[in-house]
């Protein structure tokens, strides 16, 4: 190819992409930032984690997605109780749960605020994380529903497309989705599965899961719980503290 | 004193500009035929006396997150936009029933309030492909009212059963539409209800759902 052609082509790449949305493609990249810290408040746009040391092995690490936030309130549960709060209770518990099995743990909302999902995405892949959690709530179904992207799988390139970043890792995630959905099986949660289009997942460079927490409805096996018991959020948080332990382990195996 | 040639000049002129105003009367008549003959042939409404036809509908089932085909009978217009928006509101109207599977309110809030859900149906035809070949599909593209998306229920599952129960709809009773994309109220918007994603094209053929345990 001669050069003139090249610089085109990489011209031509970037005038596709809308400015600062390349999602960088990784495979198991050493970034280790510290563990189970939260990110600093979004606006303008979360930060970027220190410089990476050189020649450091890759690290397993999470990152929490607790879905909506400030006025985004998401789907309304009870009379008083928000999607966008419970989202952010269970973040903040699953990050210390995790945290306590040594696993660094990154969160994207901390606290009340309406975070874009360009800037969820940046953050997130800023951190080459092993595993996205996206944390979500509603009040219809049962159990807890578990979604991929819905994008067809394609190979992992430096450079992604930063609509559809997820594409390269849609593999991983579903053998992510099926650790969790184990998981919860094992904990007698029903659980659905399911694939969808879902902003900021369609853009993020990382094995990502949709956790989409439900009432518990009566069943044969299980008995009604509303969205706001604790004991019905607990079983649901050791079940994905034991997946994401598992992914841990799958994810060491991995060439 | 008048001259003749002035005398003939202004006869010439008087015969012209009643010939003119003839022309111009018969333009206008003819254009009126015109606009009464395109307002009677665009159909405004489903031809009720059309014969039923077999439909299929997917209804959604929150409880699994599953699609399960339903048998009905519609008369149906003959027009293909217009048949799409007939079987959606159908669809969307079952959602309304007291024993759904996949309850929403909708418009009206109510049975009684049919037709409020969707606004259009429009269907155009795909771009041809790059090595030039004619595209025999179609993409439908589905209006929603603001009513309907506002009083939608907010979540991954039911936002995204209720799009892929359209699409599926759409594709089993007309197969030419192969792509579906969303708008309300006439314009793009970025989810259906907080959820699902409306900024995309979405593939008639995406429409399978793993259903759970």
């Amino acid at each position: 190819m001669r050069w003139t052609d090249a610089v085109l082509r990489g011209a031509l790449t970037f005038a596709l992409l809308p400015p600062l949305s390349l999602a960088v493609g990784h495979a198991r990249q050493t970034q280790p930032p510290s563990a189970s810290t939260p990110l600093p408040p979004p606006p303008p746009s979360p930060s970027v984690p220190s410089p990476t040391p050189p020649n450091v092995a890759p690290r397993f690490l999470v990152v929490l997605d607790a879905a909506h936030g400030g006025d985004d309130t998401g789907a309304r549960i009870a009379d008083h109780l928000l999607e966008k709060d419970i989202t952010l209770s269970l973040s903040a518990r699953l990050r210390s749960m995790v945290s306590a099995h040594g696993i660094g743990v990154i969160t994207i909302r901390d606290y009340d605020v309406n975070l874009s999902a360009t800037s969820r995405a940046e953050a997130a892949n800023r951190m080459s994380a092993a595993a996205c959690i996206l944390i979500h709530a509603t009040a219809t179904g049962s159990g807890v529903h578990l979604y991929t992207s819905s994008l067809a799988p394609t190979p992992i390139t430096r450079f992604m497309p930063w609509q559809t970043a997820q594409s390269g890792y849609v593999t991983q995630s579903l053998k992510l989705s099926s650790e969790i959905d184990s998981a919860l099986a094992h904990a007698e949660i029903p659980v659905t599965l399911g694939r969808t289009s879902l902003q900021p997942m369609d853009s993020l460079a990382c094995p990502a899961v949709a956790v989409e927490v439900a009432p518990l409805a009566a069943g044969s096996a299980t008995k009604a719980a509303p969205l706001s018991d604790a004991a019905y959020q607990r079983s649901i948080l050791d079940a994905l503290t034991a997946a994401i332990d598992e992914w841990r382990n799958d994810w060491r195996q991995q060439p | 004193m008048i001259s003749r040639a002035e005398r003939i000049l202004f006869m010439g002129m008087l015969i012209a500009a009643v010939i003119m105003a003839a022309i111009l009367i018969r333009l206008r008549e003819r254009a009126q035929d015109r606009l009464h003959a395109l307002q009677t042939s665009t159909p405004l409404a489903e031809a009720v006396e059309a014969l039923p036809t077999a439909v299929t509908l997917l209804i959604p089932n929150d409880a699994d997150n599953s699609l399960q085909e339903s048998q009905r009978s519609l008369p149906l217009p003959h027009d293909e936009s217009a048949r799409a928006h007939v079987l959606l509101e159908t669809l969307l109207e079952s959602f309304k029933e007291p024993s759904s599977t996949h309850p929403i309110a909708g418009a009206g809030g109510s049975s009684s309030a049919r037709g409020l859900d969707i606004d259009e149906v429009f269907l155009m035809p795909l771009p041809q492909a790059r090595d030039g070949a004619p595209n025999p599909g179609k993409m439908a593209v589905v209006n929603f009212s603001t009513a309907f998306a506002q009083s939608h229920p907010s979540g991954i599952e039911p936002e995204t059963l209720t799009l892929l129960s359209i699409i599926g709809t759409l594709h089993a009773n007309l197969p030419a539409i192969t792509q579906v994309r969303f708008l309300v109220d006439g314009h793009p918007r970025d989810t259906l209800a907080g959820h699902a994603d409306l900024t995309r094209v979405y593939l008639a053929s995406s429409t399978d759902s793993e259903g759970g345990r």
